[in-house]
């Protein structure tokens, strides 16, 4: 590839209003020369935009319309609110909200707080805390359906790891993914095994943002290590909490493949059903794509709310 | 020069104008007079066959179709089989050009095969489930092909079932032709049933039978149950309906606006399967099963019975490497009625005349043929493939006599291992409408019953006869 040739220099480039007659060809030389000169740009960007406008564009438009559209006997139709009161109306709508709420609060406080203290933890060792950041970021690296399929086998109320360490301690076995009780709790704890790694190394870089300094006069203010965390180490990552918060609850409620691969979907009386599960189910089990896009337009109204707040915050934190 | 050239006269004028009234006019009149071999020569001039459906294909069109379903390399002696068939019916048809689509893993994928539809991609000639004509046709995938299909075209037409070929028509039309069909029984293990002193040509006939030995079965320990159970994935729901079928119960009344579950023999299905796991222990502590996890239990001589159709067995020896003498097969338990289904071919809507004709010649020669094609049992077994599974087995009268005459002389496992399920032959039954919506829901009662003891029966089924109802409201 060529070297990208040097602008002209701003004297000899033609000023706007002081072209005279020439004015329109100088105005089309200078898009032109402009053009030219960062052709390669609009290459990339010509590829980005059509990628994007292919694969993410496109299909969320038509989402939308698909949303008020009914396909019956190979007539497209308008259905107006139809596929929304469809969905509002099925039995499974407030259940599936119910369970997307229920996972997501309970990744909150187990995906939340453990990586913070693994990091804090880990934040606190002066030799081989790489070899530590690796072995904590390990099982991201791990395909997640092969990480679910492994707790999967874990949580086998016949055969399972888990049960057997209980009978070792002479505890009662548990039913873990077969009983609505302890189904979701369950699925939340793989969850934030396999997800804590990520976490937990944005917790130990903030962390480590934080002057040494602040720690020292907390020190020599005879502050022990709780107080030090809550008054220099929580102060100081507020912003980086706060985010992650709200990624982490925009994420758990897009939860699916935990639930469908570790409860084929729906788990004990339906007690795993999530919203973006019964999505599937509409699209690919029952081919009412409308009323897949109509609770995928609820979903996106509910997640963009969380958004708002999330951008509002990424303002706050780069002021 | 232009207006030189085209300068008329009054007169000449209107002389040309009544020389092309009078030539359009005879033109219309010759057109209507043979309107049918003209459209014919607009359309299908020069080599192209007649539009007539009943018409036969004519030798000298060229058509090539495109299929569906074609072997896999993988299955090498399938795959030859395959190709032989396309020379031997070229021999008759050397103007039809085959073009198989090979599809790995199964034929059909529901997810996949719906962005087919939605897509238009599919083959001239499609794979579809008897269930899949709704959505097909809500699609406008499917060409309506009852005046190609005749006796002449299909010559075992007749000889067909008629539910089997029913499944295929809307409104009066005919959308497909069947390739197999299965109704649903008891499958054993046998080798469970001879170690837990069972008789293995005599499966369980009644659920009080199927208890009884799935107790025994699950006796002989060692992590074995006695008898299986979906419950997720809407196979659960799937069962349901089969159980209740075998009952004599219903799913959806005759209507099809109404649950017709929640009675004597809904109750019956779940409160059995609650006992079997629950007091029994007989059922393995694992559940939230769907399809492929029972296969891959009594494959692995883990689980005594559960209710399949004998295609199951074809999967679970050629994917999960099962033997044929392991398995049996009797009726569905209560024997009232059971659940069929099955596959068929069906032909892409906007397919010319000719492409349809030359299609249902190729499915009556590959499909629809005693003798030919996947009914020629004596190729079958000289390649080494199974011969002998009950099923498919859509032919009534001659074409049956002749299909099971052959099917017995070249069995290539033992059949009589099939013998309680073939002589006791129980009528099927459809699926429900709003089928797969009906099972998810079912799905949750069948969770209900396996996974919590202290579980409601009568609760979980009005629970899912009101949740069903406003899925039927909402059709």
């Amino acid at each position: 590839m060529s070297a990208p040739t040097l602008s002209p220099s701003k004297a000899t480039r033609p000023r706007h209003g002081h072209a005279g007659p020439t004015r329109p060809n100088s105005a089309r030389e200078e898009f032109l020369r402009t053009l030219r000169r960062n052709i390669s740009a609009h290459g990339f960007l010509i590829g980005a935009v059509l990628c994007f406008s292919f694969f993410s564009w496109y299909p969320m438009v038509r989402e939308f319309i698909l949303a008020f559209q009914k396909t019956e006997n190979g007539k497209t139709t308008w259905a107006g609110w139809s596929n929304l009161s469809y969905v509002v109306n099925d039995p499974a709508f407030w259940q599936a909200w119910r369970n997307t709420l229920l996972f997501s609060a309970l990744a909150l406080v187990f995906g939340f707080a453990i990586p913070f203290v693994v990091a804090v933890v880990l934040n606190e060792f002066r030799h081989g805390q790489g070899y530590l950041r690796l072995l904590v970021y390990l099982p991201v690296m791990l395909p997640p359906v092969a990480s679910v399929l492994l707790f999967k086998y874990f949580y086998d109320p016949g055969y399972g790891l888990f049960n057997r360490i209980l009978e070792i301690f002479h505890l009662p076995a548990q039913q873990w993914l077969q009983d609505t009780d302890t189904a979701m709790l369950s699925v939340v704890i793989a969850a934030t095994w396999m997800n804590m790694g990520g976490a937990t190394l944005i917790y130990l870089a903030a962390l480590q943002g934080i002057p040494g300094e602040l720690y020292e006069a907390a020190e020599l203010d005879g502050a022990g290590l709780l107080r030090k965390i809550w008054h220099v180490t929580i102060p100081q990552t507020r912003l980086i909490l706060s985010l992650l918060l709200l990624m982490q609850i925009i994420a758990t409620m897009q939860v699916f493949t935990e639930p469908f691969l570790l409860t084929n979907g729906a788990g004990p009386e339906g007690s795993t059903t999530t919203v973006v599960y019964l999505i599937y189910q509409y699209a690919f089990n029952f081919n009412n794509y409308g009323s897949a896009a109509a609770l995928g337009l609820v979903l996106l109204v509910v997640l963009a709310g969380f958004s708002a707040v999330y951008v509002r915050l990424s303002r706050n934190s780069e002021d | 020069m232009r207006s030189a050239g085209f300068r008329r006269t009054r007169r000449t004028s209107r002389a040309s104008a009544a020389a092309l009234v009078t030539a359009l006019a005879l033109t219309a009149l010759a057109s209507c007079g043979t309107s049918s071999s003209s459209d014919n020569g607009d359309k299908d001039s020069g080599s192209k066959g007649s539009s007539d459906p009943s018409a036969p294909l004519d030798p000298k069109t060229k058509v090539t179709i495109s299929i569906d379903c074609m072997p896999p390399a993988a299955k090498a002696a399938e795959l030859r089989e395959w190709n032989e068939d396309i020379k031997t019916f070229n021999k008759t048809y050397p103007n039809v050009t085959i073009n198989g689509k090979s599809t790995p893993g199964q034929c059909l994928e529901p997810p996949r095969f719906t962005a087919m539809l939605k897509g238009k991609s599919q083959p001239d000639v499609f794979y579809a489930y008897f269930t899949d004509l709704q959505q097909v046709l809500d699609n406008d995938g499917a060409e309506d092909i009852s005046a190609y299909v005749n006796d002449k075209s299909v010559p075992a037409l007749k000889d067909i079932q008629p539910q089997v070929i029913d499944v295929a028509r809307k409104d009066g039309k005919l959308y497909a032709l069947p390739t197999s069909n299965y109704t649903m029984g008891l499958m054993i293990n046998r080798k469970l049933f001879t170690q837990a002193g069972l008789d293995p040509n005599s499966p369980p006939a009644t659920w009080d039978a199927v208890r009884a030995a799935a107790k025994k079965i699950a006796g002989l320990g060692k992590g074995i149950s006695g008898y299986g159970e979906y419950s997720a994935g809407n196979n659960g729901g799937w069962h349901f309906a089969a159980a209740q079928y075998g009952l004599g119960g219903d799913v959806v009344d005759a209507s099809g606006k109404k649950a017709a579950f929640n009675d004597a023999s809904g109750k019956q299905v779940l409160q059995q399967l609650h006992d079997m796991r629950w007091e029994d222990d007989s059922m393995g502590k694992t559940q939230l099963l769907k399809w492929g996890d029972l296969q891959k239990q009594i494959s692995t001589d883990k689980l005594g019975m559960f209710l399949a159709a004998p295609d199951d067995i074809t999967y679970m020896v050629q994917q999960l490497g099962a033997k044929y003498e392991t398995f049996g097969l009797g009726p569905i338990p209560g024997g009232k009625g059971t659940l069929f289904g099955g596959n068929n071919y069906m032909i892409k809507k906007g397919s010319s005349p000719d492409q349809i004709k030359a299609a249902v010649a190729w499915l009556n020669f590959k499909n629809l043929t005693p003798g030919k094609g996947q009914f020629d049992w004596a190729r079958t077994k000289a390649d080494k493939l199974p011969v002998g599974l009950p099923q498919p087995n859509f032919f009534l009268g001659d074409s049956k006599a002749k299909d099971d005459a052959s099917r017995t002389t070249n069995a290539s496992m033992p059949i009589e291992n099939f013998k309680a399920f073939m002589d006791n032959p129980i009528q099927g039954k459809a699926e429900p409408p709003k089928a797969q919506e009906i099972y998810k829901i079912l799905d949750n009662a069948m969770s209900g019953v396996l996974t919590n003891k202290g579980a409601d029966v009568d609760k979980l089924l009005s629970t899912a006869e009101q949740q069903v109802n406003q899925v039927l409201a909402n059709q």
